[in-house]
């Protein structure tokens, strides 16, 4: 019998071993292709970035040269356009979810179907903002008809407003009682306190918030493919084709000319460096704690 | 004699009720006028703040809403522009398929001649999503496992930051990096070893030279979904109580053992869940995909073959089709995957709050 129990007991043992060497090679398995993917990136990326990248617009198929400059300011003003519609609109819905609806069913069917609504893929967005604006023919909606950097903003806004809105009552809900107690004890109109009190100490989480949205869709390509459609030029009229960083590289990248092959991996490189800033950012802010920033 | 009563002055004149409602304010701003404006006379004149906290509560409720407008919208916009696909082919769009009169083939998608069925997009979608999941499944629970048991305190922290910088690589980035570096890898050493190995399945053949296929778009899948299944699985399991891991140790349990045990078997249904949610996202994914599939759009049995996937049909057609019935049978293409994706990440959702009840995110 004692025979039996000491086999049984290592071969317990031997299992233990053999999950953890499968855990540690899985470990090792997800971290290789990370960094692989900056590793090249990096290697690659880092031999074509020049000034020129960042002052130049593209030079016609087959020459050397050029940057991308006029995908950098087409992305700034369609990032520019969809804070503009997602922040404000997000920020509300958050104060709604932690201020007016908490518990309430209306506030959890808000955040199921605000949860949801991140998961549904981007293009989705792309196609029914395509639409709505682009191929609408009527003079109710603005710069309806044809591609525009309007509806680029506006597909992107609308994907914004989910994320900053979860993330704005998430932030909210960490307010202390005492303090929203406190502002109304003084005194305070609802909308005052809500405003100027509880807004305010969760303002570090708030926008930290709203710059994980930004950096999210700073790389969304499938939804400009139509609405913002790209152009060669640099462009800052909304009423016109605009052309972004990511949606740059997807045409450079399936181009079969070396020199935008080139481009492609400076743009990318510029990308990821942006959205590690972000990302690094958010976790510091968020680390040092929501409430530390307001005293 | 009469007793003289001081009647006490008002101490607290800054009461909106202890002034009397007059235009002569001192909060001018501009001297040059004659005092606030109407608007601030009719909201001061109330006493309180009645009027503006309900303006305010509906405004911020519109906001919300304005989720739900979303949702609306885009089902709305895709319904509508669909409808010349829908009254041409009806639900036959997801099923149909017509013999080719040149090489008696089946065909699926012909938009020269104008016939559309989303047949070949619905079998790559499936194909390389659930080739996604078997691979990405495996290495993020382990992944889980490893940072919420096994893994040393100091390396937790940057091993965590890792996975979500993965998780933030936007998703073109990650195709080019597959067009350019893991397609020619398939090509050169992985898919000849797989087409001599398991050629006898049938499911690996070895006509397409490329590197592009449903392998490489399964790859690149799974590379994008395991942060999520991993950072879900690793929330799920933070949120078993130490009691029961303590049990089971009591119990004489080796390590593995308390984590089957006392941990998996109890976190179980969230880890389906982020499964799910891996898989929502899978099924959606566009950029990536598209780069590496192939462009084709057919049905093949082999994973080495090219193929097409819903929404990458979408993103490489979407801007060169030409007819009103292409487009729309592309839009009628998004509201299916609109749909898939809802019905999926809902699934997903109602799984992962069943075991974390709704709570925020914890500390990591």
């Amino acid at each position: 019998m004692a025979n039996t129990q000491s086999l049984r007991s290592r071969w317990r043992a031997w299992q233990d071993a053999g999950v953890t060497v499968l855990a540690i090679l899985a470990t090792l398995i997800v971290i290789a292709p990370l960094a692989a993917v900056f590793g090249y990136l990096l290697y690659k990326g880092a031999s074509s970035l020049n000034l020129d990248f960042f002052i130049r617009i593209p030079k016609p198929e087959g020459e050397s040269g050029g940057g991308m400059a006029n995908a950098i300011v087409g992305s700034g003003v369609l990032l520019a356009l969809a804070s503009l519609i997602g922040v404000p609109i997000g920020i509300g819905g958050g104060i709604f979810l932690a201020e007016f609806g908490r518990g309430t069913k209306l506030a959890n069917a808000v955040r199921f179907t605000a949860d949801v609504l991140n998961g549904v893929p981007s293009i989705v967005m792309g196609l029914a903002v395509y639409s709505l604006i682009v191929s609408a023919h009527s003079s109710l909606i603005p710069f309806s008809g044809h591609f525009s950097a309007f509806s680029g903003g506006v597909a992107l806004g609308i994907m914004m407003i989910p994320t900053v809105c979860r993330t704005t009552e998430e932030m909210l809900l960490m307010v202390p009682h005492a303090v929203r107690e406190a502002a109304l004890g003084l005194g305070l109109p609802n909308w005052r306190s809500v405003l100027s009190i509880t807004v305010k100490t969760a303002s570090p989480g708030i926008i930290t918030g709203c710059m994980l949205a930004f950096a999210r869709v700073a790389g969304e390509t499938a939804p400009l493919i139509f609405t913002a459609f790209g152009n060669a030029f640099m462009n800052t009229n909304l009423n016109q084709p605009i052309e972004a960083l990511p949606l740059q590289i997807w045409v450079f990248a399936i181009s079969p000319y070396d020199d935008q092959h080139r481009l492609a991996w400076a743009g990318a490189l510029v990308l990821i460096a942006l959205i590690v800033l972000a990302v690094s950012l958010v976790r510091y802010v968020t680390s040092r704690g929501v409430l530390k920033g307001a005293s | 004699m009469p007793v003289e009563v001081k009647v006490p002055e008002i101490r607290t004149p800054h009461l909106r009720e202890h002034q009397p409602p007059t235009r002569q304010e001192k909060t001018v701003t501009d001297p040059g006028k004659e005092g606030p404006s109407p608007v601030r006379i009719f909201l001061l004149s109330r006493g309180n703040s009645a009027m503006a906290d309900r303006a305010f509560r509906w405004l911020m409720t519109l906001c919300a809403f304005s989720i739900f407008g979303i949702v609306g919208l885009i089902a709305w916009r895709l319904i509508v522009s669909s409808q010349l696909t829908w009254s041409e082919f009806g639900l036959g769009f997801f099923f149909k398929s017509y013999v080719d009169p040149v090489n008696h083939q089946p065909m699926y998608w012909d938009p020269v001649n104008g016939y559309f069925s989303a047949v070949p997009f619905i079998y790559g979608t499936l194909v390389s999503s659930f080739l996604s999941l078997l691979i990405a499944v495996p290495l993020g629970v382990g992944l889980a496992i490893f940072l919420t048991e096994m893994c040393p305190r100091a390396l937790r922290g940057p091993l965590a930051f890792l996975t979500e910088l993965l998780a933030a690589i936007p998703s073109i980035v990650y195709g080019l990096w597959a067009f350019f570096v893991l397609v020619p890898l398939l090509r050169e050493h992985v898919n000849p070893v797989l087409v001599s190995l398991l050629g006898w399945t049938g499911f690996f053949e070895g006509d397409n030279p490329t590197g592009l296929g449903f392998l490489a778009g399964g790859v690149i899948l799974a590379i994008m979904i395991l942060p999520i299944i991993s950072s879900l699985t690793r929330e799920v399991m933070i949120a078993v109580p130490h009691s029961q891991r303590e049990a089971v140790l009591a119990l004489g349990a080796t390590r593995w053992e308390m984590i089957r045990v006392g941990v998996l078997r109890n976190a179980r249904i969230g880890i389906v869940g982020g499964i799910i949610l891996g898989l929502g996202r899978a099924l959606g994914e566009t950029m990536a995909v598209t780069m590496v599939i192939g462009n084709a759009s057919e049905i093949h049995k082999s994973l080495l073959a090219n193929g097409n996937s819903m929404a990458s049909v979408i993103a490489s057609e979407f801007s060169e089709a030409v007819s009103d019935l292409h487009r729309s049978a592309l839009i009628e293409i998004g509201l299916a995957l609109f749909l898939v994706t809802i019905i999926v990440n809902a699934l997903a959702q109602v799984l992962v709050w069943a075991v974390t009840r709704g709570a925020p995110a914890q500390a990591r």
